[in-house]
């Protein structure tokens, strides 16, 4: 063992350095990383709540569509209803037209048979002269037996 | 080359290495001289100012934003030293905390010199104009006892802070024993508390000294003449290096853990 003035060198030195590292870079460097420390709690609180508020946002997108759907299925009932309506209004429209045009069909029909009827019924008299002619062979006076020959013409 | 020397031999040269540098040179000197090993001042000095520069250089640029990687290291061994002092000591951490930083890494480059090939920087020293050099400043007792002198002042200065000078003084007659045995109290403190100081250096030293004295004797290997025992010698060596990475961190960190333990130890009331 020999001791010596290194001994005391050393001892000064040591203190130096502690007091340098007291002074000069614990505080530093722990500063830094206590801040980071706290700037990385922040952050995940900050992701937490973002996290809470997104659920939030979830659940009132959820409340909107389903409102948005019952809306939809509200507005499709009343065009189902009001498409519904329409027909039936469109039916009984085209129901009073079709017999509107039925009866002035028939109505048109009854003036065309009666028409014909009294067409028929004069050919029918021109016919039953001109049989009567041939069977007489002479000449009626058309003038004279008119009278006969439409009462004829009705009998038929 | 140093194995080599004519005088001696392997003999003359561990001897030789086992020398310090020492100014002003005096004779055998007894236990004490005014004498300074050169060598464990500078290796100690350089290593020292190395450790400040470049934590100081990290923590003047140190951010609390995304760290580069050399501020990712000087934290990781920050919080890593603080880690530990927080587990012993529940105080306030601002001394004791840089003081551990400063005990844990500076030992540990000093030890760290021990990894350095032996022959390195004796073989500098030498054609520089140095008789001798060793480049381990914590095989050298003196640098060891200084540390834990500072530390045993620091001990005593915490103990006097926390309880005050008359509390202190009363745990010292009083303790463990009651009142009416003061005196062998006051003598198994006094024991107690220059045990931890010595301790604290002997137990560094020893690892120290003998990891170097391994080195030096594996190296004798190298210029034993047979090329057997030369392959010996790198296989030695490159195996007693890496065993002895993990000896220089534990001591580093026995040295820093126990000194923490010592301080806190001193705020305790008895």
């Amino acid at each position: 063992m020999e001791f010596n003035a290194t001994l005391i060198g050393e001892m000064i030195a040591f203190a130096i350095l502690i007091w340098f590292s007291v002074q000069f870079i614990w505080p530093h460097i722990n500063n830094a990383i206590e801040e980071r420390q706290k700037k990385i709690a922040d952050g995940l609180a900050a992701a937490e709540k973002a996290r809470a508020e997104l659920k939030d946002a979830d659940a009132r997108v959820a409340d909107e569509i389903k409102k948005a759907r019952v809306q939809a299925s509200e507005i499709i009932d009343k065009a189902q209803q009001q498409a519904n309506q329409i027909l039936d209004k469109a039916r009984a429209d085209a129901v009073t037209e079709i017999n509107r045009q039925k009866a002035m069909a028939e109505e048109e029909i009854a003036s065309m048979a009666e028409r014909a009827r009294v067409e028929l019924r004069e050919q029918v008299g021109s016919l039953a002269v001109k049989g009567a002619e041939k069977i007489v062979q002479r000449e009626i006076d058309a003038g004279t037996h008119k009278a006969l020959l439409d009462q004829l013409a009705a009998e038929i | 080359m140093l194995a080599n020397a004519p005088e001696g031999g392997f003999t003359g040269y561990i001897q030789h290495h086992m020398k310090f540098w020492n100014l002003p040179h005096v004779g055998e000197g007894g236990f004490w001289s005014w004498s300074v090993h050169m060598d464990s001042i500078l290796v100690s000095l350089v290593l020292g100012v190395l450790f400040s520069a470049w934590f100081w250089m990290k923590a003047r640029k140190a951010t609390p934003g995304v760290p580069g990687k050399g501020q990712a290291f000087v934290e990781l061994v920050l919080e890593f030293v603080d880690g530990q002092v927080k587990d012993v000591f529940h105080g306030d951490r601002r001394v004791l905390g840089p003081l551990a930083l400063t005990i844990f890494v500076w030992v540990f480059l000093m030890n760290f010199m021990d990894l350095l090939p032996v022959d390195l920087l004796p073989w500098i020293a030498e054609h520089t104009g140095a008789s001798h050099f060793r480049a381990v400043p914590t095989a050298d007792l003196n640098v060891t006892f200084a540390m834990s002198i500072t530390v045993l002042v620091l001990v005593v200065f915490y103990s006097f802070k926390a309880k005050g000078a008359g509390g202190y003084m009363k745990e010292l007659f009083t303790a463990p024993f009651g009142p009416w045995l003061a005196p062998f109290n006051i003598l198994l403190n006094i024991v107690e508390l220059l045990s931890k100081p010595v301790s604290l250096s002997m137990r560094l030293f020893g690892n120290m000294y003998a990891g170097e004295m391994v080195f030096m004797l594996i190296a004798g290997l190298f210029s034993a003449g047979s090329w057997l025992l030369y392959g010996f010698g790198i296989l030695g060596y490159t195996a007693w290096g890496i065993f002895h990475i993990l000896i220089i961190s534990i001591q580093a960190f026995i040295f820093m853990v126990l000194t923490v333990v010592y301080i806190s130890m001193a705020h305790d009331h008895h």
